[in-house]
């Protein structure tokens, strides 16, 4: 199966992702201060940084939840609109830090919620049930249970959200923004809570989801997952990017370990 | 909190007291004196008291009830284990029943509020023994059923039977619940018709925690095709068996408009999840839009329309102050729109009271003609296959169409593209929005189709008033409306229309209550909502959702359902 249907990279294409000088500012916090980023084709980049330091909010303005205060947001070279809709539309999908499934809904209802950008049948032809309609409905289950499948919760799909163990959950999410067949998967620390069996199986997963040709932007805390994982690795700190490199380069910047540990005492 | 405690150690107690034995002795001793009590007389001289309660030998009156329910106690006491919850339901069914009217009986007209006004009150000494025995036996039931173990386990009721008898189990349910119906429209007496709505619940509630419902509304489910069959002709048949009688017609008539407004309701507050307290204006337009090109006696616009074009354009221009009203404010969440949409449901309401130059002002629109569709008159008395048949089945026939219109309409949106995309929008807003859903497009597409459904049932509404002036379309009824729905259970057919009959039949029956109509509704509105949230006929969702019992959203990996919430950035 594929989970995404994306041309294979030239050196002509523009990048799947470029933000440039992302900024949001609350009241009189700066939350995030011109950040750049750029995601190539097949990519996976890490996203770290302290508590506070403005990842999460960068992804609302990625994804069009929050409007930022200033720059510029471009998928595969077209300019994002500000509606989180339409974000989708375009080919951005998201998951959440705290799990946000629709809870009274089973599993493959949550799946099928995702196909509802890339599916178009109305009132009338819900009401009516002509063979279009039941085509796109047959349709669009078989591509929910390919991607349970894929995620390895197939047998759940009866199974209302809020019933699914926790692990479960977090990979129906990601099932679920699966489903809007996107092009760039961000990923809002898909392991938060879990224990090591289930992170390296999240792992594998996001390799096996980078194999269907997507990009991939994970947050996430856990810097095993982050270093064996991402391509490239920036770091945020108090809403501005502090590095960005490879996972070695940025391990041993001393900057970054100075964000996370603090400045070491004179002589120490 | 006390009183709990005490509860608690008082069936504490009775489970350690009571062995088997005990406990069975003690069951069947409780029976065998409501039997006797329910077979003599329950007061002591005849003043009119309904029933024939002073006759001994048969259960008249209100005393037939304890006796049916006390029918399944000794088999719930001896055949099933582990029934306690069941049971105590019956046992209370009996106990409440007959102190009730030992008050009735004893005091009557005394009662507070005046909520009977009909004869009783010869005190305490025009009880008889028949009735004391019952209420004795009754204690005696609940003593018994409170000393079973109380560890319940949730057994599902699968009698697993053949096929046949599953149909023809269908058909005994559907004719029970029409036996029901009619059993119910018969009772005239206040004190009888409160002492059957006393037994319909306890009854009810023994069968519910019995699991028998849960198999039923399976069974219903998956011979989907006959139970809609079997529920349609039994509608068709209805005024059939009135012997050309219009009075209860009338009334399922005005039940059946309700309903197909409540179920336009349906779609926004179940679905959708917008608490919508200004509805009923819609089914206002839908009205005044019937009346007005209907040729009425007095109206303001002398057009007549066919009326199928009359029907259409009531919904649509419903449809369109649904959109006008909807643009504003479904930009705003929860209590805010709820608070506007109320604002905006006045606004009819006064708006209808001062155009006079449209509405006639506070005498509205009347007169409205009887349909007629050729030389066919909808008002005149018909002759059908030998049974005669009242004019206003005529319009019981037009409401059956529109009402069986809109569930479908209602069924099929709600298991579909669009239906999810709702119930996504209920569940959460913003992750809907996230997986490319235009929220606002889609609620303003609900509060249309609800608009759409109201407005023609108000077109239809507006021939079987044959009048139409601003004071039914107030903010009484709107809540009203959403009181069925949420009475009945939120999102589902089956609740729209029992809530619906049960706000119409209950009032009719209950003349006395009349004005202390909304006091009933505000109890039986909270005692639903303590003990049964999801409303009479459940929705799945609902269920699972209200009823939190089960706590395995937590985890199977032994990390905490609220995962360290770390790197959050000030929102």
């Amino acid at each position: 199966m594929s989970v995404s249907a994306s041309s294979a990279p030239t050196a002509a294409t523009p990048p799947v992702l470029e933000a440039r000088g992302v900024t949001k500012v609350f009241g009189g916090l700066t939350a995030v201060d011109g950040v750049d980023l750029e995601v190539g084709e097949r990519e996976i980049v890490g996203l770290i940084g302290p508590n506070g330091a403005g990842k999460t909010t960068f992804f609302n303005c990625l994804t069009g939840m929050e409007t930022p205060t200033s720059g510029r947001i471009s998928y595969r070279g077209r300019t994002l609109s500000g509606k989180p809709h339409r974000v989708t539309e375009s080919g951005l999908a998201r998951t959440f830090q705290n799990i946000r499934l629709f809870p009274n809904m089973t599993a493959l209802e949550n799946v099928l919620v995702g196909r509802h950008c890339r599916t178009s049948q109305g009132v009338l032809s819900a009401l009516g049930r002509g063979p279009r309609y039941r085509r796109e409905e047959a349709d669009g289950r078989a591509r929910a249970h390919e991607l349970l499948q894929f995620v390895g919760m197939d047998r759940h799909a009866e199974t209302l959200a809020r019933n699914l163990p926790y692990g479960d959950q977090r990979r129906l999410e990601i099932a679920r923004a699966l489903a809007t067949d996107p092009g760039l998967l961000l990923l809002d620390e898909p392991t938060a809570g879990m224990n090591p069996q289930e992170t390296a199986s999240a792992m594998q997963l996001v390799r096996r989801i980078r194999e269907q040709g997507l990009a991939i932007v994970v947050i996430e805390h856990d810097m095993r997952f982050i270093f064996s994982l991402c391509d490239r690795v920036a770091v945020l700190v108090q809403g501005q990017k502090l590095v960005e490199g490879t996972a070695t380069e940025v391990q041993q910047d001393p900057r970054v370990v100075e964000a996370y540990l603090g400045k070491p005492v004179d002589g120490g | 909190m006390i009183v709990s405690r005490v509860a608690t150690s008082t069936s504490e107690r009775l489970q350690a007291t009571f062995t088997r034995p005990v406990r069975l002795a003690v069951g069947g001793a409780g029976s065998l004196l409501v039997v006797a009590g329910c077979l003599l007389p329950w007061a002591t001289f005849f003043f009119g008291f309904p029933g024939k309660v002073t006759l001994a030998g048969f259960p008249g009156g209100s005393r037939l009830y304890p006796l049916l329910l006390v029918a399944v106690a000794p088999l719930l006491l001896v055949a099933v284990e582990g029934r306690r919850r069941a049971g105590l339901a019956a046992a209370w069914g009996v106990f409440g029943i007959t102190a009730f009217n030992i008050a009735a009986i004893g005091f009557g007209r005394d009662l507070p509020l005046g909520l009977l006004e009909e004869r009783g009150g010869g005190g305490l000494g025009a009880v008889a023994i028949g009735a004391w025995l019952a209420l004795a036996g009754g204690a005696l039931l609940i003593a018994a059923f409170a000393s079973l173990p109380s560890s319940d386990e949730e057994r599902p009721f699968r009698p697993g039977l053949p096929a046949a008898l599953e149909l023809l189990t269908i058909a005994l349910s559907l004719g029970l619940i029409l036996f029901a119906v009619v059993i119910a429209l018969e009772v005239d007496e206040t004190s009888r018709f409160i002492s059957l709505i006393a037994f319909a619940t306890a009854a009810g509630m023994t069968l519910a925690r019995l699991n028998v419902f849960a198999y039923v509304t399976e069974l219903f489910d998956r011979h989907r095709t006959v139970t809609l069959a079997a529920a349609a002709i039994a509608a068709v048949v209805f005024p059939f068996t009135q012997g050309g009688n219009a009075y209860w017609i009338r009334v399922f008539a005005s039940i059946g408009v309700f309903a197909a407004a409540a179920i336009g309701l349906n779609v926004v507050v179940g679905l959708a999840g917008l608490l919508d307290l200004g509805y009923i204006a819609f089914f206002g337009v839908g009205a005044y839009v019937g009346a007005l090109f209907a040729g009425a006696a007095r109206t303001t616009v002398h057009v007549k329309l066919p009326f199928l074009v009359v029907v259409v354009m009531g919904a649509v221009i419903a449809a369109i102050f649904g959109v006008i009203i909807g643009a504003p404010t479904l930009r705003l969440r929860g209590d805010y729109l709820a608070i506007v949409t109320l604002g905006f449901g006045e606004i009819f309401r006064i708006l209808a009271f001062n155009f006079d130059w449209l509405t006639r002002g506070p005498n509205g629109i009347s007169g409205v003609p009887d349909l007629a569709i050729g030389s066919y008159n909808f008002g005149a008395t018909n002759e059908v296959l030998g049974f005669s048949l009242p004019g206003f089945a005529n319009y019981y026939f037009v409401e059956l169409i529109l009402l069986a219109a809109i569930i479908l309409a209602f069924t099929r949106l709600n298991d579909s593209r669009i239906g999810r995309a709702w119930i996504a929008i209920r569940e959460d807003e913003t992750a809907a929005a996230a997986m490319g859903i235009n929220t606002y497009r889609l609620k303003m597409l609900a509060f249309g189709i609800g608009a759409f459904m109201a407005g023609a049932a108000g077109t239809v509404n507006a021939h079987v008033t044959t009048q139409v002036s601003p004071d039914s379309y107030g903010f009484l009824e709107s809540i009203l409306l959403l009181a069925a729905v949420v009475l009945g259970g939120m999102g589902t057919i089956g609740g729209a229309l029992l809530g619906s009959a049960a706000l119409f039949i209950v009032p009719e029956k209950l003349r006395s209550f009349q004005d202390k109509r909304l006091l009933l509704f505000g109890i039986a509105l909270i005692v639903i909502i303590r003990f049964r949230p999801e409303g009479i006929v459940a929705n799945r969702r609902r269920k699972a959702e209200l009823h939190d019992a089960d706590p395995s959203t937590g985890d199977a990996s032994g990390a905490p359902p609220g995962a360290p919430v770390v790197g959050a950035v000030a929102q």
